[in-house]
């Protein structure tokens, strides 16, 4: 609980410096960006709940990602549905989805695990290929509406800053209380040791259950997000490769590390704009990335660097 | 010998995996509060035996009666929620977490905030979690372990690390609580303190089978004593009676050709 | 019957890769408990290097085959040297994704290397489709069929007879029981990764003339080969094979009779179904382990 305030008090500085940020920079591509580390942050915070603290690995994220944007689009375009009920049908349906799929595939354990979601993430991908008629098919979703509340649209980057940060700001703060609540513990023990953990009398499949459940409906509302954001959805944002994007913000950013899904999420979104020469070599650079980080920093660089920095200050101590 | 005077009732149960006979039709039942021993020379079957009562995996035949109740088709957390508390023979601990952390996750069964509770923290919610770690305190000061309990679990040394799986498995408040070789890895000192311990669960009312190679500590703190070899039981009686058993030396010695 | 034959023939053919892939799954796993979810890179690398030396260098069919094969599996054990022994904590988690990290850089350097566009070679030999019953059927397609069962062949006599084979073995069983009776268990993983990618090569070089191989053509191919291992049960050899043949076949007449896009996801429901009910293989039930 301690640990709780600590990282309250972080939150408010991290919303004072959002605020701030969100205030006074005028360039609307600087904003888009930071709009896309937000929905990027709140990807990897996902998957760093079911991955990086209950030990879950998925390489299928982005479907749960895909279908948020898909449901929304569809709903508030096809169907004229207003998005605010669009927002909890495609979180809904999200989180169905998670709990009819993750009751077998959870039972799983390493690579099958890994093969079970990964062949999940495909299948879905295929759906929003194929089922041309609704989604569009492979040439995308065009047409989809803004968000706004009465007659105030969240039409500019400014507005869409704020909702976007809003609620990652929301979700840190909720992420924090249940990491060190009962539930976190029980989640961090299954981590740590399945058999241990069910053997102290936690019910190991209905926890991971639960926070996979969690995991989805924060990647579906992720999805809401950026589908109101950039009005136009296609299949290949949600594919296999988006999903081992996730999972290298998480791994990059360090496992079971609430700001390292930030810094994760920042570095890659922000590469990809940095070096314009990276197209060409962005897959070599994030398979790199991933076995580098986990063959010398297995704990992520946010961790690892501190570690560093720690064990010099030893050094220069004695 | 299966009546409901008897806390844990073994009934004639058999464990195989592939060709080895891991457990052969064991029987034998617990008397509530007592300390038993288990013991038997290295693979003669102790760890199955616990992991068939703490319900790992079935028996292939044969009834494990708790309280009354038969086990069969019951889930590890469930058993663990109608009070069987373990510990393993190779320590087991969360090892990214805390010392005190540790022994909230054993209080589990005994809360019940989930994720909604988590997030509002409503007032009982937030009085629940400080009594759990009240609680969680006091068990690791009754083992000895108060002043570390904030020290990474895997920092602290291995005989420690039993001592706190020991408090991970009495926060759960069991009824009945299984050592396997709880010494094993102790000096002389740190079993003496952990003799003490049993003795003083078993004041708490909590039934013990204790599975140790120490024989010193067994024969001390044990009413009664089973003896398994090859996954057969070959003896049981009170302490006295087990030490000058013919089958219990051959089995620990070698049988004389 | 004509439609059905030609549909049989092009399972039968797919389902050859998928067994050989298959078949490089399940070795590894045996020897060392361990998925290498960059296995589909290397076979990739295997049919974009086959066209390159038969096209490009004019290296004759047989040759550049062999080259290939060896140079994949020369590049699988530096895989293995530089990124999997180094592994400080070898974990599942870790070891995933540092596998699924090599397939996204292979992937990467094969863009780069080969560009975005197919390539094409011709068949190994120049005659024409053969007519069964009015169905085709390519030669290539019996030079893929040959070379799978040859191979399973190869493998299943190199774990009976050879004493490399029997090492191996028992050294997925219990490496530190090898290690004492003076078995080299590194030397034998380092070796396991050499003769899975190397098998990945032999499938990239015998689909590169039916397929117009390109760089991202690896990640369908591995896990289709994944899928069909855990068909016929991971770890079992003829398992495997047969896996691949049953997964080609099905998502042949998948493809044939339901529909065309339906052809990827036959595979993936398939995957889903056999991990959920039967992770043990519906194939082979007890041969998994003995073999
Ligand atoms: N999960 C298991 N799978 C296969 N064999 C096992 C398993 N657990 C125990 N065994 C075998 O059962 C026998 C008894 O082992 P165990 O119960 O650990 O003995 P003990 O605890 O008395 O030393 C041994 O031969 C052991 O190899
Ligand atoms: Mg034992």
């Amino acid at each position: 609980m301690i640990r709780t305030d600590k990282h309250l008090i972080a939150c408010f500085v991290f919303a004072a410096a959002a605020t701030a940020t969100g205030l006074l920079v005028e360039n609307a591509y600087y904003l888009q960006v930071m709009i896309f580390i937000g929905i990027n942050t709140l990807l990897a915070l996902s998957l760093n709940m079911l991955m990086g603290y209950a030990g879950q690995i998925s390489l299928g994220h982005a479907a749960f990602y895909g279908i948020g944007a898909y449901t929304t689009a569809i709903l508030s375009t096809t169907y004229n549905i207003s998005p605010w009920l669009a927002l909890p049908a495609a979180v809904f349906t999200a989180m169905a989805i998670a709990y009819f799929v993750g009751r077998p595939t959870l039972r799983l354990t390493g690579y099958y695990l890994a093969m079970g979601t990964l062949g999940f993430g495909i299948i879905v991908n295929i759906i929003f290929r194929e089922w041309r008629s609704v989604t569009g098919g492979a040439s995308g979703f065009v047409g989809i509406p803004p968000l706004e509340i009465g007659s105030f649209a969240f039409d500019t980057d400014r507005r869409y800053f704020f909702l976007v940060w809003g609620v990652v700001l929301f979700f840190f703060i909720i992420c924090r209380r249940i990491i060190d609540s009962r539930v976190g513990r029980a989640l961090r023990a299954i981590h740590d040791g399945e058999h241990a953990a069910a053997a102290v009398g936690v019910d190991t499949a209905k926890m991971k259950l639960k926070i996979f459940v969690l995991s989805a409906a924060m990647a579906s509302l992720a999805g809401f997000l950026y589908a109101h954001q950039i009005f136009f959805i296609s299949p290949g944002t949600f594919s296999f490769l988006a999903s081992i994007r996730i999972v290298t913000m998480v791994v990059i950013g360090g496992m079971a590390s609430i700001w390292g899904s930030l810094l994760g999420a920042s570095l890659l979104t922000l590469l990809p704009e940095w070096l314009h020469a990276f197209a060409d070599y962005e897959m070599m650079i994030y398979g790199l990335v991933l076995m580098l980080v986990m063959i010398f920093l297995p704990q992520g660089l946010t961790r690892g660097i501190l570690d560093i920095y720690e064990n010099s200050r030893k050094k220069n101590d004695k | 010998m299966t009546s409901n005077a008897h806390l844990l009732a073994i009934d004639s149960i058999s464990k195989a995996f592939g060709g080895v006979q891991a457990i052969d039709t064991v029987s034998f039942a617990l008397s509530p509060e007592s300390i038993t021993g288990l013991i038997g020379p290295n693979g003669a079957g102790k760890t199955t035996l616990f992991n068939l009562v703490t319900g790992i995996f079935p028996p292939d035949s044969g009834d494990i009666r708790f309280r009354g109740e038969s086990i069969s088709g019951k889930a590890v957390h469930e058993l663990v929620g109608m009070g069987l508390g373990r510990t393993f023979q190779n320590v087991e601990l969360f090892s990214s977490m805390s010392v005190l952390e540790n022994v909230l996750v054993g209080l589990h069964t005994r809360t019940s905030c989930g994720i909604i509770g988590s997030v509002f923290r409503t007032p009982r919610l937030v009085k629940e979690e400080r009594r759990a770690r009240e609680r969680a305190l006091e068990l690791l000061d009754f083992v000895g372990l108060a002043d570390l309990a904030h020290q990474r679990s895997s920092d602290l040394p291995f005989g420690w690390q039993r001592l706190l799986e020991l408090a991970r498995a009495l926060a759960s408040k069991p009824d009945l609580l299984l050592l396997d070789e709880p010494a094993a890895g102790l000096n002389m000192g740190e079993t003496d303190t952990l003799g003490e311990l049993i003795e003083s669960i078993r004041k708490h009312g909590i039934t013990v089978l204790l599975v140790e190679h120490d024989m010193a500590l067994t024969m001390k703190t044990c009413d009664r004593i089973v003896v398994l070899d090859r996954g057969k039981k070959i003896a049981e009686g009170p302490p006295r009676t087990i030490q000058s058993d013919e089958a219990v030396m051959a089995a620990y010695l070698g049988k004389p050709k | 019957m004509q439609e059905f034959l030609q549909y049989f023939f092009s399972g039968l053919t797919n389902g050859a890769i998928y067994g050989i892939i298959a078949l490089g799954f399940s070795m590894l796993y045996r020897s060392t408990d361990l998925i290498n979810f960059s296995h589909g890179e290397f076979v990739m690398i295997g049919a974009l290097s086959m066209v390159t030396l038969t096209m490009t260098l004019k290296i004759p069919v047989i040759w550049a085959f062999f080259i290939v094969v060896f140079g994949v599996g020369l590049l699988g054990m530096v895989f293995e040297r530089l990124a999997i022994r180094t592994v400080k904590r070898p974990e599942p988690i870790v070891l995933i994704i540092i596998t699924v990290g090599a397939s996204i850089f292979l992937r990467g350097a094969g863009m780069l290397v080969w560009g975005k566009n197919a390539q094409s070679m011709p068949p190994f030999t120049p005659h024409p489709p053969l007519d069964i019953a009015g169905a085709r059927l390519l030669v290539q397609s019996i030079w893929i069929l040959v070379i799978a069962i040859l191979i399973a062949a190869c493998l299943h006599l190199f774990y009976r007879r050879t004493l490399t084979g029997k090492a191996m073995y028992a050294c997925a069983i219990n490496k530190q029981a090898a290690w004492l009776v003076g078995i080299p268990s590194k030397m034998m993983i380092l070796l396991a990764f050499g003769l899975s990618t190397g098998m990945g090569a032999v499938a990239g070089a015998i689909i590169a003339p039916v397929t117009m191989p390109a760089y991202d053509m690896g990640a369908m191919l591995g896990l289709k080969g994944f899928c069909a291992a855990m068909l016929g049960g991971l770890g079992s050899l003829w398992g495997s094979l047969l896996g691949g043949f049953l997964l080609g076949v099905l998502e042949a007449m998948g493809v044939g009779f339901v529909s065309s896009g339906l052809k990827d996801a036959t595979a993936f429901l398939l995957l889903l179904l056999v991990l959920y009910f039967r992770p043990q293989g519906i194939i082979s039930a007890a041969s998994v382990k003995r073999f």
